[in-house]
Parts: structure tokens; C-alpha cells; sequence
């Protein structure tokens, strides 16, 4: 393929909608008040609110160049290790602005939301079906929030059998940021384990801890299946095992289901509780285009602490049964308003629907087998740590041994002249210049070889021409940006910029 | 890569220059290089305690954060106050400008898991 190298832009920069304010300009007529009106507290009142006036065509525009400057996995290859930026089937998006769906109240009574109610306890048990668990709540906004309703249920469960010394969770230290981020949350502690040279957790280190003096005191364990290198955890039923002995329960980081769904259940290998990413595994939008859902699956012995509210029948019926919101006995408690984010709930279960039981085993299987074809096509080129067979992603080093000066963040920023997504680089962080990637299901043999051979074009430039890598990218709407400046000027928000004149 | 020799390094890349009661605290050459541009610093206050291995503050870059542990027992004596507005300082000047925390020893230093200079060297070389 040919490297675009000029250096040029290819897209003027869109200005902020504040510059393009004009004083008076309405976009929006607002209908008549047709309610009595009643001041609004005097305290909350003010008079500099300084918002853009803008024309509907100019907001229409703006929003639309905005857009056209953004990567998304609707214009290009986005093999974004970690975090499965999976294609979001349209079909989801038709159902879920159904008017039915789109237009309900939160607040509709139980007769008025059947429907609503049914399509969530239908999901609810598939996603129990999914991963081997007892039940499932659809409540967690996000991935985080999933592990902290996990954490917070271990903890009650402890809480309640008089274990109250138990604070201490395992985590591994290959394991997702927002794990021991989690436990701090909970107010708990982490004890990280090490890895062994295969990517699997250490496990004498663990059997040490799990017989040792603090075996008494510890809550559970956390961990990624696979993990975030993107490896199975050979010895999985011996952690399970070891941990469960010393007391503590299992909680599984479902990020990473893309690989197992429809293929490995995590409540049959013990697990006492998982969140699962809507957001990833099940195709509703993720990042921006958000919100998630963290729905939490548990075991048995974890039943009644699920963040409320969920769906169960109230009154059983074969042909009509009366759904209704619950909050189970011990429940932890709200976590969010209303129901959770039940847009992602229509498009998760249009996804399930779509599929179907083998259709869902399919997903897993090319999801695999997409990353282990990356993986073999390019394990000449780049340093593989852990070269064994991945599940649906693998990590490589993106650093030469006979180039100096080539670092992760250089390929990665090369990757987006050709029009491709960087991978998750610099994490996992015990991997030098990591460069995480995964591909995902549903991408074609062709764009996974284009990928491939810009791969190799890139490892020759950096050999050949480094400096091409070191000033990338080039054609982007904005150069290489400033990282040090990004994280330590804090701009959060847009300041209204008013023109003087 | 820099290690200077009348220091002492931690396996979790601190370093520590002890004299007499007092001790000097930082992060070695091979951390900053391996952590890359540094964009804040989270230090502990003044009269703080510590147990050797404690973690007492944090590092932030633009790769990644991670905690710093105290090589050896005490209590803080002074931090490095311009780091606040200057963490580059850990990145351009790590055994110099660079020093997080000047610690007054609370027990006689083990230092029995700390390496040398050259034994540090090796370490990082292994990595």
C-alpha cells in the first residue's frame, strides 16, 4: 500500500459554536407556556447565562463537520484492545426508537410498561443463560459500575455472616485499572498479585496468600477471563478453588466475554458474580455514542443482595404473566434513577434476538479467530511476549530491539494515516510499549490483511524512515497533540468565546 | 540510563540517598525514562509516618499512574514543593531538582533488600 506522506490538511478545523454566535440569532421558537408559571428560586437565578445564537442550519452543520473530523467504527478499522469497539447492527438502533420504546415514561405505571418490563426479565434471563448465574440486575450504568455493585454485594454478603474482617481483595497485576479503583471505592484493600511468565496469575503466590495469616480476611477475588492480555487463565478452576477455600468469593471482570459467550460459562467455573459490558459484548454503543450497561450476574448465595430495582413475574400467568419491579430482600441498594439505562437493554436484546443461541457461539468463535490471524500474520514482524494462542485479542510490543527511538505511541499515531484506529496502547502496563489489539468479530478477511500489511508497512518505515513515524500523523485534521499540556492545563469546559466587535 | 553510585535502589525503582538519620527520597532514571513524560505528583504531608514498603504517594504520566513506595521507615521531614507546578523536574533532574521527599529515619535503616548501583543496573537491564 501506499503511505500518504504529504503533509498537508485535508480538513479545515471547525471553529467553536461560540464563534459563530450572533447576538439575537434564535434557532428555536418555544411554544407558548400553557401551564401557570411559578418563579423559580431567586437564589438560582441569573443573568449572564452565555449561550450560543446560532441558526438551526448552522447548529445542523456544525455538528455534522464535527462529526465528519471523528474516527468511528462507521468509517474505519478500530481495533481498540480491551474495550471490543464492536459494530453496532442498525437493526438495534430501529428497535429501540420504536415509539413504544423511545417515548415511555419512566414513571408509567406496572399495567402500561408490560411490554417494557417483559423485554428486560427476558434479558435479564438470557444474560443469566449467557454466563451460568442465578440471576442478573440490568441497573449498573457502566462497566465500573458493574464492579463496584459486585464489590459492594461481597462485601454485604460478608457483612451478614459476621465476617466483617473480611476487606481485602485479590487482583491481579494485569488486571483492568478500574479494579482496584473499585475496591478503594468500597472502601476495601487490594492485595495485587503477580504474574507468572505464561501471563497466568501466579499461582503459588496465590495459594501463599490464601493459607497465609491474611487468608481470614479476605473478601474475594477480581479477575479478567481472559485477561488483559488477552489469554485464558490456564488454571482458572485452581484459582476459583483457592480462593473459595480461604473464604473469599470470585468476581469475574466480564469485559473480556467476547471470547467466552456462548462457549465458556463463568458461573459454571465457579464465579460468584460478573458484570457484563452491554457496551461491548452486545453491540450497543460504546464510548461517546453511549451510555453503557454494566448489567451484574451472580450465583445463588448472592441472589438477594442485586441492586434493585429487577424484573421478576408477580403474578404468573402461561399466557399473560404480570411483570413487575422489585427490589430484592437484601439489596445493596439504588445505584442509579429509575431502571437503568433501558435504552442499551432494547438494543442488547435486539442483538440476542439477531443472533440466536448458535448465532451468539459464532460471534465468540470469529471473534477469536480474527485475533489469532493477526496474531500468527504479524508475530515475525513484532514481538509477541506471550505468543500462545489468544482469545479475542493479543498483545504485542511496539518497540524494535535494532531501531532506537521508536515507541508505541509512534506506530499508533502512524496507524492513523492509513486511516485506521490506533490499539490501546501503553497498557497492559506490564508489558513494554504494549500495543493491545482486537479486531472483533465482523470485520473481513480483506480489512484484516490490509491491517496486516499496513502493519509491516509501518515496522519498515520505522526502520527506514523513522522520522515518518516520530511526526505522525500527517493527514489527520490535527497534528500530533500535546499530551503533557493536555493533562496538565485542565480545560474542561468551553469557556463562551463572544466576539468584541 | 544514570545510577549513581552513593545511592541505594528499590526493586519498585525508588531511590535513597541515607545520611546519618536523614534520608533522601526519589524515583530512579530507569522509572522516569520507563514512565515518560510526568504530569503530576501526589506527595504526602509534612510529620506523615510511613512503614518501610508503604505506599506514600502517587505518579502520574501520560502512560500511565502508578504508586511510590518508601524504601525505608520514617516520617516526612519536607516534600518537594515544586514539583506541584513542575513534575517535569522528576523527568529532567530525577537524583537532583527531582527529589520527592526528605524523610527523618524512625528505626535504623534496613536497607537489606535495597540494591547498589550496579546491581540496580543489571536489574533494569533484565527488564
Amino acid at each position: 500500500m501506499d503511505a500518504p506522506q504529504t503533509i498537508e490538511k485535508t480538513n479545515a478545523l471547525e471553529p467553536l459554536i461560540y464563534e459563530i454566535s450572533t447576538p439575537g440569532r434564535i434557532g428555536v421558537n418555544l411554544p407558548k407556556c400553557d401551564v401557570p408559571e411559578s418563579d423559580l428560586p431567586t437564589e438560582l437565578m441569573r443573568d449572564d447565562l452565555k449561550l450560543p445564537e446560532v441558526s438551526e442550519m448552522q447548529v445542523v452543520r456544525h455538528f455534522v463537520r464535527l462529526s465528519q473530523l471523528n474516527h468511528a467504527i462507521d468509517t474505519g478499522f478500530y481495533p481498540l484492545g480491551s474495550c471490543t469497539m464492536k459494530y453496532n447492527p442498525k437493526i438495534n438502533e430501529d428497535m429501540a426508537r420504536l415509539p413504544g420504546f423511545a417515548l415511555l415514561h419512566p414513571l408509567t405505571d406496572t399495567a402500561g410498561t408490560q411490554g417494557a418490563l417483559a423485554l428486560m426479565y427476558d434479558l435479564q434471563t438470557w444474560l443469566a443463560e449467557i454466563a451460568g448465574f442465578a440471576g442478573v440486575s440490568l441497573v449498573p450504568a457502566a462497566g465500573a459500575q458493574g464492579e463496584f455493585a459486585g464489590i459492594l454485594m461481597i462485601r454485604k454478603y460478608h457483612l451478614d455472616r459476621g465476617d466483617a474482617q473480611r476487606t481485602k481483595i485479590l487482583v491481579p497485576n494485569s488486571a483492568h485499572g478500574t479494579n482496584p479503583a473499585t475496591v478503594t471505592m468500597a472502601g476495601m484493600e487490594v492485595i495485587e498479585l503477580p504474574s507468572d511468565s505464561d501471563g497466568n496469575v501466579d499461582l503459588d503466590a496465590l495459594k501463599t496468600v490464601c493459607t497465609g495469616e491474611l487468608a481470614n480476611q479476605i473478601a474475594g477475588m477480581m479477575i479478567t477471563v481472559p485477561s488483559t492480555l488477552g489469554l485464558f487463565e490456564s488454571h482458572i478452576l485452581e484459582v476459583v478453588e483457592a480462593v473459595h477455600e480461604a473464604g473469599g468469593l470470585m468476581y469475574m471482570d466480564g469485559a473480556n466475554m467476547n471470547a467466552l459467550m456462548g462457549v465458556v460459562k463463568p458461573g459454571e467455573l465457579g464465579f460468584d458474580v460478573m458484570h457484563y459490558n452491554l457496551h461491548k459484548t452486545f453491540s450497543t454503543p460504546h464510548g461517546g455514542g453511549g451510555p453503557g450497561c454494566g448489567a451484574v450476574g451472580v450465583a445463588e448465595r448472592l441472589m438477594d443482595y442485586r441492586p434493585g430495582p429487577v424484573v421478576e413475574i408477580i403474578e404468573p400467568d402461561d399466557d399473560a404473566p404480570l411483570y413487575g419491579l422489585v427490589e430484592p430482600p437484601k439489596t445493596i441498594g439504588k445505584l442509579k434513577a429509575f431502571w437503568g439505562n433501558f435504552g442499551m437493554h432494547i438494543r442488547a436484546y435486539a442483538y440476542i434476538r439477531a443472533y440466536g443461541a448458535s448465532g451468539l457461539k459464532d460471534v465468540t468463535r470469529h471473534a477469536v479467530l480474527n485475533a489469532n490471524y493477526v496474531r500468527a500474520m504479524l508475530k515475525d514482524t513484532y514481538h509477541l511476549p506471550y505468543p500462545r494462542i489468544c482469545g479475542h485479542e493479543f498483545v504485542m510490543e511496539g518497540r524494535f530491539s535494532d531501531v532506537e527511538d521508536i515507541h508505541a505511541l509512534d506506530i499508533s499515531k502512524r496507524l492513523m494515516d492509513y486511516g485506521i484506529h490506533p490499539p490501546t496502547n501503553y497498557f497492559p502496563l506490564i508489558v513494554k510499549e504494549a500495543l493491545l489489539i482486537e479486531p472483533t468479530e465482523t470485520e473481513t478477511k480483506q480489512t484484516l490483511d490490509e491491517f496486516i500489511n499496513v502493519m509491516k508497512t509501518i515496522a519498515r518505515e520505522a526502520h527506514e524512515t523513522p522520522d515518518l513515524l516520530h511526526e505522525a500523523p500527517h493527514v489527520t485534521p490535527v497534528r500530533r497533540l500535546d499530551e503533557v499540556k493536555a493533562a496538565k492545563q485542565l480545560v474542561l469546559c468551553c469557556a463562551p468565546v463572544m466576539k468584541s466587535h | 540510563m544514570n545510577f549513581p553510585s552513593d545511592l541505594k535502589y528499590a526493586k519498585s525503582d525508588e531511590w535513597v540517598r541515607i545520611d546519618g538519620n536523614t534520608a533522601v527520597v526519589g524515583l530512579s532514571d530507569y522509572a522516569q525514562d520507563a514512565l515518560n513524560d510526568i504530569v503530576y505528583v501526589e506527595l504526602p504531608e509534612v510529620g506523615d509516618t510511613f512503614e518501610k514498603g508503604a505506599v506514600f504517594g502517587s505518579v502520574e504520566s501520560v502512560k500511565a499512574a502508578s504508586d511510590i513506595y518508601l524504601p525505608v521507615a520514617g516520617k516526612v521531614l519536607e516534600v518537594n514543593t515544586r514539583l506541584e507546578d513542575e513534575p517535569e523536574l522528576i523527568n529532567s533532574d530525577p537524583y537532583g531538582d527531582g527529589w520527592l521527599l526528605k524523610i527523618e529515619l524512625t528505626s535504623e535503616a534496613d536497607t537489606s533488600d535495597l540494591m547498589s548501583a550496579d546491581d540496580y543496573a543489571a536489574y533494569c537491564e533484565d527488564r
